[in-house]
């Protein structure tokens, strides 16, 4: 089954490498395919950024997403460049602390920059507490998967800190109604 | 793993252990990958000023018997090009990783295309001839890499890696083999003057440190590597067998695939739209819809064309206004259709299905 996911918001905030993630987790450690790409402006940080996932359990020929069942938004523009247009049936998560808009389509909050800085002191980690919540509100792949995968991706010394903020985006993400 | 690593890997496998160049979006990881790696295993890494030193770099590490190897994209491919010229006249074997991006000038650093096929064939001034590969998937990107090396050792030649920004930045599914094939630079006969070619029109290669004396050079030079730029013939005969040791073996070094040889409408591709056909394929199973994916796409086998005998019309999907397409055009008397996409886009399977719809 097909899975198109797509991640936005502006550059530092670990957009790219959350798919990264995903995708490392339904590779290595669900057995799945998976194909990550991404857009990103040459100005980096700051500017609106988008990378997709699709995760599927047959190999995977076009690369881009084209129509995401999946989002996980963490900023106002982001929403709009990307987010936006989601359709009906899909499945968001955004960044309550960051995204003013709702959308049309089901969508859990998840105020995970606020939670990052008052909770855990680092708002660094926000996108490890979204990829929680994702991987809790979608079963896109396993938790333990996603465990694997973020302490293969993170530097040597936060394995812990991330750890806190992905079982935090679990317990924000069983805490949040789908809307 | 990402392409531009899985690019970096597979150089590392083919033996490669020098690396020069100069960073630029968005090939860096190639380099980045080759720094990290290259000093812990004898390897030498180098960043150069710039590009045209890079390829300089590279050049005089190949004199020395290394496996060498750079990697750019578009503004740093077109400084490249009067070094490249002098490493077909010169015949030396190195590997040149463009990954390239929306042109011309900077245009856009971050996004696709494939717009530098005809540069990386004919950029440099002079006739010559040239190997160019282009990979569809991370797993090729590994797989090409390592080919490229061998291709580019057998025949002395520069041996292009012509991938896009979308291959070189995907991230998907590799599996790294134990051992690559390895071919090896055929040693120059002692007593035999450098530049005398055999019969398969490519001279041996003398061994750094075994006592060759060599005089390299981008003039004009006879058996001896001694420079006589004034003789006509002299001229006419090495050009000639620059380019025709490579273009006479066109239909050897050729590699691509074919699906439903009996098909009527016929895509040709390289690089990433080849995965947005594949998908037009597999949601239309119709053994009507063919397509021909090159992985070597310089020099060209024309041959290819003819997997296809019933075939009416070639459609060509290129992130450029048709470089390829014209190539493809001098080779066939069917209709031969560009299917442009460019600007860092891929094409769609829509937009494919729909171009494909007028030929049915």
């Amino acid at each position: 089954m097909r899975h198109e996911v797509r991640f936005s918001g502006f550059g530092g905030q670990g957009i790219i490498l959350s798919a990264v993630i995903l995708g490392r987790a339904a590779v290595m450690y669900d057995g799945n395919y998976a194909v990550q790409t991404q857009v990103y402006g040459p100005e980096a940080r700051g500017g609106a950024s988008m990378s997709a996932v699709i995760i599927d359990d047959e190999p995977i020929l076009y690369p881009k997403v084209t129509d995401p069942d999946i989002f996980v938004i963490m900023s106002q523009e982001g929403y709009e460049k990307y987010g936006v247009h989601a359709r009906k049936d899909a499945m968001m998560v955004l960044d309550s602390s960051l995204v003013q808009s709702r959308p049309g389509c089901r969508y859990v909050e998840i105020p995970a920059t606020r939670e990052a800085k008052q909770t855990l002191g680092r708002d660094i980690v926000a996108n490890i507490i979204m990829l929680g919540a994702l991987v809790k509100v979608t079963r896109v792949v396993r938790e333990e998967a996603i465990e694997k995968a973020i302490l293969d991706s993170v530097p040597k010394g936060t394995e812990s800190l991330n750890l806190k903020a992905m079982k935090l985006g679990f317990e924000l993400a069983e805490k949040g109604k789908i809307q | 793993m990402q392409g531009n690593t899985a690019c970096a890997e597979g150089a590392l496998a083919a033996g490669c252990r020098f690396f020069g160049g100069y960073p630029i979006t968005p090939s860096t990881e190639v380099a980045e990958h080759m720094a990290a790696k290259l000093p812990k295993i004898g390897g030498v890494f180098i960043q150069m000023e710039d590009e045209i030193a890079g390829i300089a770099s590279v050049i005089g590490a190949s004199w020395t018997g290394a496996r060498a190897m750079t990697a750019t994209s578009g503004p740093g491919f077109s400084l490249m090009m009067e070094n490249i010229g002098f490493a077909v006249m010169t015949e030396t074997p190195c590997v040149l990783v463009n990954i390239q991006r929306g042109g011309p000038s900077t245009g856009q650093p971050t996004m696709s295309a494939q717009a530098d096929m005809l540069q990386c064939r004919f950029g440099s001034h002079g006739d010559y001839s040239i190997i160019a590969l282009s990979p569809a998937s991370v797993q090729e990107m590994f797989e090409l890499t390592v080919h490229a090396f061998n291709l580019a050792d057998r025949f002395r030649v520069p041996t292009f890696l012509m991938a896009d920004e979308i291959i070189g930045h995907m991230r998907e599914r590799i599996e790294i083999p134990d051992s690559v094939p390895r071919e090896e630079r055929k040693p120059l006969t002692k007593g035999t003057p450098p530049f005398r070619a055999d019969e398969d029109m490519i001279p041996g290669f003398p061994q750094f440190g075994k006592g060759y004396g060599v005089h390299v050079t981008g003039l004009t030079h006879d058996e001896r590597g001694y420079p006589c730029a004034t003789s006509p013939s002299l001229h006419e005969d090495l050009v000639k067998r620059l380019v025709e040791k490579v273009e006479s073996a066109r239909h050897e070094i050729a590699d691509y695939r074919v699906t439903n040889p009996d098909a009527e409408v016929v895509f040709i591709t390289y690089g990433s739209p080849a995965r947005t056909v594949a998908q037009v394929l597999h949601d239309n199973p119709d053994k009507r819809i063919g397509h021909l994916r090159f992985r070597v796409v310089w020099p060209f086998p024309e041959k290819a064309l003819d997997e296809f005998p019933d075939a009416k019309v070639f459609l060509v999907p290129e992130q450029n206004l048709g470089q390829m397409a014209r190539e493809i055009e001098r080779h066939t008397c069917i209709p031969v259709v560009p299917l442009p996409r460019f600007g860092g886009a891929l094409h769609t399977p829509a937009e494919l299905e729909k171009a494909m719809e007028a030929w049915r």
